[in-house]
């Protein structure tokens, strides 16, 4: 029978067929866990007594409220100290492989485990975590579970679940110079909403899906969640094989060989039938941005702030007159005259080596916007070591840019990496909510490459706005790995 | 878990769509390591307005939520279903959830009803007029009663099954532990293992430090 390639995935792991309104029983081939979901359920175990089932499918790491500076100092935040010496606590206990602050492999949760070679297509990934869908980027099947799912996955491996809905999104054409594939995924989510995804597994494919390398792809998966999706998937091709091939954990020999070839059976039948599809032309993006307080409000940059009082939607118009309030926004003043104070550039989302690399294209023998704050921070430490690497740190300490250790960062500001009340910031992250990046924070979601051109600049710019000189390659910038490192890999 | 047939209780109309789980409880209570004692962090920002729903004394001791359309869409905290829970709350109405939202919720006992958005209007117009005013939620007739009005609610058959029979959703798993088993001896051998763990080689990081 025809499928989609999220319906393969499915029944390869089917431990039991649901029956009478039960749902399926799904194994879970990779748990990924790290400190601020998983105390509640490892003390779940301890009550019950329950072992971790499988020890060897699950790694631990510190993420969410690690500091980014004077890592080697104990936590200030006691609280956030206590949640990470839970972690390290449990790790030992129930014996799971934890990465923690100061080893080259801590860092965010979605980072680790592409770099590691642990997220494979064909797999089932789960976290604690939303934004698990970023794996999904390899042909995993991989979403977020809740804590009690982590209790779940943690003493049986295996987690009930109903069958998902799926949704095809084509994004056909080729991106122009200038966008990337954040401007792709903020453009899908502004065209279906922030609900527009629910119930549903995302499937993107189409030429521009193609084109792009892993680093780009996960950043359309990542953000799936934002459009209220379970997951996101990108069938697995030449792409997705060059980038596991030699990771620590890939397959090696005849294991390698076999896995290839079944990796090449996951990919939606022609005459697969999806619930649900979308279509969209690379050529018509352009650099996106976010004006509102949830992902599905973004526009062009080179749009106008809505005006409320022109939305029909009664419901979206209040939304957006809340919207323009708490950012401080006048309806419709041009996006291009925004000022920020902060630019933000890391994130599970964009602080991946290939963000970084583009993002150091940008500024490099470029000055900062004065009383801008400018704060790199890299997605793991491997992917810290690398820019070092590369001499990408150099650039940005020249241009006046914060350069820090990995973890999440001002994504979330659960460390002090916060905005202040009323400051304003052009982030690479993925939520813009009231709040999420410090109480009273304003965010607008931006791709670094619009990082980079906001922080030369101090208003949100793009590329476009900048006088790039001839040696910026702008055809570089959509996606396509860079040139060939003569540097170590390590990421 | 506790069994839930029906209950009774207080019903909050909360006049937001959109309200996702930073709202629900803001980040900065995550880092707790417990199960329980979240009451003081629900809707924390918003519990500084002396309007907000639940500072008016006929609804704080509410348990019935009736909210606006995509309620607990964003980060998958369980913590918010913890924090509803904690605080009182039984019960939470809207025309549509975010899914991991209704899945943790069917998980610790919260019932996560999906009514139709002009049946929460209907609600809302009763609560707002007589605050204080009591709903029945009963899973048997997936049916809500508030003052003369009656509306169906929708939930599904396995969770509904689940809440009716306080069942702990682990051991239920367990009893196929043999299937389990049996599918593990099957899986293919270039499937990851994260142990043995196999590394890069071992590199020394340098903490950063704040630029002066
Ligand atoms: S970087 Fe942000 S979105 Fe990603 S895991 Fe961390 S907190 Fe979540």
């Amino acid at each position: 029978m025809a499928g989609t390639l999220a319906e393969k995935v499915w029944e390869a792991h089917l431990v039991r067929q649901g029956a009478d309104g039960a749902p399926d029983l799904l194994y879970i081939d990779l748990h990924l866990v790290h400190e601020v979901t998983s105390p509640q359920a490892f003390e779940g175990l301890r009550l019950a007594g329950r072992p971790v089932r499988r020890p060897d499918l699950t790694i631990a790491t510190e993420d969410h409220n690690t500091p980014t500076l004077d890592i080697d100092l104990p936590i200030a935040d006691l609280t956030s100290r206590t949640q990470i010496d839970t972690l390290r606590n449990n790790a030992a206990e129930f014996g799971v492989r934890i990465h923690s602050l100061g080893d080259a492999d801590q860092g965010i949760v979605h980072q680790v485990g592409p770099q590691l070679g642990l997220t494979m297509p064909g797999l089932t990934v789960v976290c604690g975590d939303s934004h698990t869908s970023t794996h999904g980027a390899f042909g995993a099947l991989a979403f977020g579970i809740g804590t009690s799912e982590v209790e779940h996955v943690l003493a049986t491996q295996t987690l009930p679940l109903a069958p998902f809905k799926t949704m095809a999104i084509t994004v056909d054409g080729e991106l122009p110079p200038g966008a990337t594939s954040k401007d792709i995924i903020l453009a899908i989510i502004a065209k279906i909403g922030t609900g527009g995804g629910q119930g549903y597994v995302l499937e993107y494919r189409g030429e521009a899906i193609r084109r792009l390398s892993m680093e780009a792809r996960m950043t359309i998966c990542n953000m799936s969640i934002e459009a209220g999706a379970r997951a996101g998937m990108i069938a697995p091709d030449e792409t997705t094989f060059d980038y596991l091939k030699g990771r620590p954990h890939a397959p090696e020999g005849e294991d390698w060989d076999t896995a290839v070839e079944y990796w090449k059976t996951l990919r939606s039948d022609d005459d697969a039938v999806f619930d649900e599809e979308v279509v969209l032309r690379a050529s018509d993006l352009e650099p996106f941005v976010t004006w509102g307080t949830n992902p599905g409000q973004g526009l062009p940059l080179s749009a106008n702030v809505p005006v409320p009082a022109e939305i029909a939607d009664e419901g979206e118009r209040v939304s957006a007159e809340r919207a323009l309030e708490y950012m401080g926004l006048e309806a419709g003043m041009p996006l291009r005259d925004v000022t920020v104070d902060t630019v933000f550039i890391g994130s599970c989302t964009n602080g991946r080596i290939e963000d970084l690399r583009s993002v150091a294209k940008v500024l490099r023998g470029r000055t900062k916007a004065e009383d801008v704050r400018v704060l790199v921070v890299p997605a793991s430490a491997r992917v810290r070591l690398q820019a070092e690497t590369e001499g990408l740190d150099v650039i940005f300490k020249e241009f006046g840019a914060e350069w820090r250790n990995a973890g999440c960062s001002m994504c979330l500001g659960m460390n002090p990496d916060q905005l202040a009340p009323g400051e304003r910031a052009a982030s690479t992250s993925n939520r813009n909510f009231e709040g999420r990046q410090g109480k009273g924070g304003r965010t607008h979601l931006v791709s670094p490459l619009v990082a980079a051109a906001t922080a030369i600049r101090g208003t949100l710019s793009s590329l476009s706005d900048l006088d790039l000189e001839g040696d910026v390659d702008l055809t570089t910038f959509d996606g396509t790995p860079l040139a060939p490192l003569t540097a170590p890999s390590f990421v | 878990m506790e069994k839930i047939t029906t209950h009774t209780g207080v019903g909050v109309p909360l006049r937001r769509s959109n309200v996702d789980t930073d709202q629900i409880i803001p980040a900065v209570y995550l880092k707790r390591v417990t199960r329980t004692g979240f009451e003081d962090a629900l809707f924390a920002a918003w519990r500084s307005d002396p309007s907000f729903v639940l500072n008016q004394e006929a609804y704080s001791a509410g348990s019935v939520l009736v909210a606006g359309p995509d309620f607990g869409t964003g980060s998958s905290r369980e913590h918010a279903v913890w924090a509803l829970k904690d605080y009182g709350f039984r019960v939470v109405l809207a025309s549509r959830f975010a899914d991991i939202f209704r899945g943790n919720s069917g998980k610790q006992g919260l019932v996560a009803g999906m009514v139709a958005q002009e049946d929460i209007e209907l609600l809302w117009k009763i609560l707002e007029a007589k605050p204080g005013t009591e709903v029945t939620v009963d899973l048997e007739t997936r049916t809500v009663h508030a003052d003369d009005v009656t509306v169906p609610f929708q939930i599904d058959e396995y969770t509904r099954w689940r809440l009716m029979e306080g069942l702990d959703d682990i051991g239920l798993t367990l009893q196929n532990e043999a299937d389990i088993t049996a599918f593990e001896e099957k899986r293919a051998a270039w499937r990851p293992k994260t142990l043995p763990a196999k590394h890069l080689p071992k590199v020394d990081i340098e903490p950063a430090r704040p630029v002066s």
